[in-house]
């Protein structure tokens, strides 16, 4: 199936392994001949030779760090699949109800929407992310005088908290904000960006991949840092043009991380949840138009009167759809290598 | 004009129009990814008989003042948020460095029965989405009493699986033979880990400090799920409440926005490898 002589070096590399950055890679950690996969050599002879421990020190070692694996992910996460099945109330234990709260969710016009709108913030941002920040990649690869401000520069929505940047978007697209006071000026009039239903996932979408731009940016820097030189030139020397060159030699370079990317942020849109909570409010817009699945699970679930168990059954589908979503990303990567 | 050419760096030779048309889009990116902030920050110095809402708008405050900052700690205690904010960065800056080191080391260096299943609880604990599993968190933590304290934000961040996963890969990158000489000079396991391999693995500790800071920082769902009580807020769920007050002012909101963000861009400008590098360290674990 896998027909590993058919990817190029680079690629693998940039698919297997963190991706090395040019800027970082001068550390401590990477010293010469040290780099040895885990499970191999290095860490049977770790072991091999050390003896010279109690029993018990290794535990100690990991014992908080597994402790807190444990309590604070794995125990909610069976507790949330457990609840799913149960009518759990925020101050009633509840019963086993079987799949009474999944029958719920398929006659629940909210858990539609929600579905919905989380569906199409996939759909929307995800080419955007895969697209834009390969191109802005390229874009501040050349090595120009004060292009390493230019890459710091874009990368600062990153740092920023989301709601933060969600503040700020909600501001500058305000019914009488920076954006509509431009429109008006230039004679289109204002556009009510956060009142309409449509807009106001589409513009919380636009923030989305405002925020992500410089992130994925970085990715793809470490990416196209590995696409040999010589590829552009044979293709330039051929008389390819630059669009030619962007689609026959870049794009097959960095198709691996095209499709991390994609799963990557696929994952993450499909959970959004602060954007829309901060544009549109807690109930996303007067009717909950705008609600998104965790904007759901968060309201439906929590306060005095929180149905739990509902919620965790709502939980239970935004962890198979980000499952699916993931699975589906690297099948389709697969086929293509066939 | 066209045929004018520069040499650059690299030794190649690119016609000028291109070097232009570069600047030119990498002038308009910039004002769009730092000109939001740049707005947001005139806004919170305008003063108070300024028209905010003006058409075409008021790019540069004409009477700036420094007023709104002091005036939306009346509305809100931004500062007692912003100290809540920090004690919670912080203490999730110490667990994570020290809790991931620990655990890593162990995995990456120490042999004894149920690694392979240590291991494999912290690719699990890191596979398991934060959204999907938020209520059941909540519901845990109010049984042991901890909602509504900050200890309650802190806890389940405090030693992210990935951290673990990013230390342990650097310690497995490191060569053996320095702590086996270590070994054989009669160094315990505590010695050769505080004074051997920890001091090589800076670089990874400091991404992971870096953004444990900025995760906590930032964080806003948990939060807003497990504190209820004004008093305890962290400063993002404070601007969150501020947003949606009566008393709504777009400068202090502004003020407010400029008090959250300001201290990680500074952080970011002094910092920027390991922000950097961290993306590429983290971006494959997702």
């Amino acid at each position: 199936m896998n027909t590993p002589t058919a990817k190029s070096p680079a690629e693998k590399a940039g698919a297997h392994s963190p991706v090395p950055l040019p800027a970082a890679s001068s550390g401590v950690t990477t010293a010469g001949p040290a780099l040895r996969s885990p499970g191999s050599a290095a860490g049977r002879r770790a072991g091999g030779g050390v003896r010279r421990q109690l029993p018990v020190t290794p535990w100690l070692f990991a014992a908080p760090g597994l402790l807190i694996a444990a309590a604070f992910a794995l125990y909610p996460f069976l507790s949330t699949l457990v609840n799913a099945f149960t009518d759990r109330r925020a101050l009633v234990p509840g019963e086993f109800v079987g799949l009474a709260n999944f029958q719920e969710l398929i006659h629940d016009e909210m858990f539609w929407i929600g579905l919905r709108n989380s569906s199409l913030y996939v759909v929307g941002v995800v080419p955007a992310l895969v697209i834009l920040p390969l191109l802005l990649a390229m874009l501040v690869q050349k090595h120009l005088p004060g292009i390493t401000f230019f890459r710091s520069a874009f990368y600062t929505p990153v740092v920023a908290s989301i709601v933060v940047v969600g503040l700020i978007w909600v501001w500058i697209l305000d019914e009488r904000g920076l954006v509509n006071g431009v429109l008006e000026m230039v004679g289109i009039g204002r556009i009510g960006f956060l009142s309409d239903e449509w807009l106001l996932l589409l513009s919380a979408m636009f923030v989305t991949v405002w925020k992500g731009l410089g992130y994925y940016m970085i990715i793809y820097l470490a990416a196209l840092a590995n696409v040999p030189k010589e590829l552009h030139e044979a293709a330039s020397v051929d008389g390819a043009g630059p669009i030619r060159r962007f689609v026959t030699v870049t794009v097959p370079a960095v198709r691996s991380t095209m499709v991390l990317v994609g799963a990557l942020s696929a994952v993450a849109a499909f959970k959004v949840f602060s954007e829309v909570y901060l544009m549109a409010g807690p109930t996303g817009g007067p009717a909950g138009e705008d609600t998104t699945l965790v904007m759901l699970v968060q309201r439906v679930g929590t306060g005095l009167t929180g149905r739990v168990g509902y919620s965790s059954a709502m939980s239970v589908v935004v962890f198979v759809v980000t499952l699916g979503l993931m699975l589906l990303v690297l099948r389709a990567n697969r086929k293509e290598d066939v | 004009m066209s045929d004018a050419k520069l040499a650059l760096a690299d030794g190649r030779r690119t016609p000028v129009w291109q070097l232009v048309l570069r600047y030119a889009l990498l002038l308009a990116v910039l004002a769009l990814t730092v000109g939001p902030f740049l707005w947001q920050l005139s806004t919170s110095l305008k003063g108070p008989n300024e028209d905010i809402f003006s058409s075409p708008p008021q790019l540069l405050p004409s009477e700036p003042t420094l007023n709104n900052y002091a005036r939306v700690a009346d509305i809100i205690p931004v500062w007692d948020y912003a100290l809540n904010s920090l004690k919670v960065a912080t203490a999730n800056v110490v667990t994570n460095c020290v809790g991931s080191a620990l655990a890593g080391y162990a995995l990456a260096r120490l042999r004894f029965r149920g690694r392979k299943v240590a291991v494999l609880v912290f690719i699990l604990a890191m596979l398991v989405p934060i959204e999907a599993i938020i209520i059941a968190q909540f519901t845990n933590m109010r049984d042991l009493g901890l909602n509504n304290s900050l200890v309650g934000v802190l806890l389940p961040g405090c030693i992210g699986a990935m951290n673990v996963l990013l230390m342990r890969n650097a310690f497995l990158n490191l060569p053996y033979e320095v702590e086996e000489a270590a070994f054989v000079d009669g160094a315990n396991t505590w010695q050769r880990f505080l004074r051997i391999a920890l001091p090589s693995v800076k670089g990874t500790l400091a991404v992971v400090a870096i953004f444990a800071f900025m995760g906590a920082w930032d964080d806003f769902l948990w939060p807003l799920i497990v504190l209820n009580d004004p008093e305890n807020f962290t400063l993002t769920i404070g601007l969150n409440y501020l947003h949606g007050t009566f008393a709504n002012d777009e400068r202090l909101v502004a003020a407010g926005t400029i008090i959250a963000v300001a201290p990680l861009i500074l952080m970011f400008a002094c910092l920027q490898r390991y922000f950097f590098r961290g993306v590429g360290e983290g971006a494959v674990k997702g």
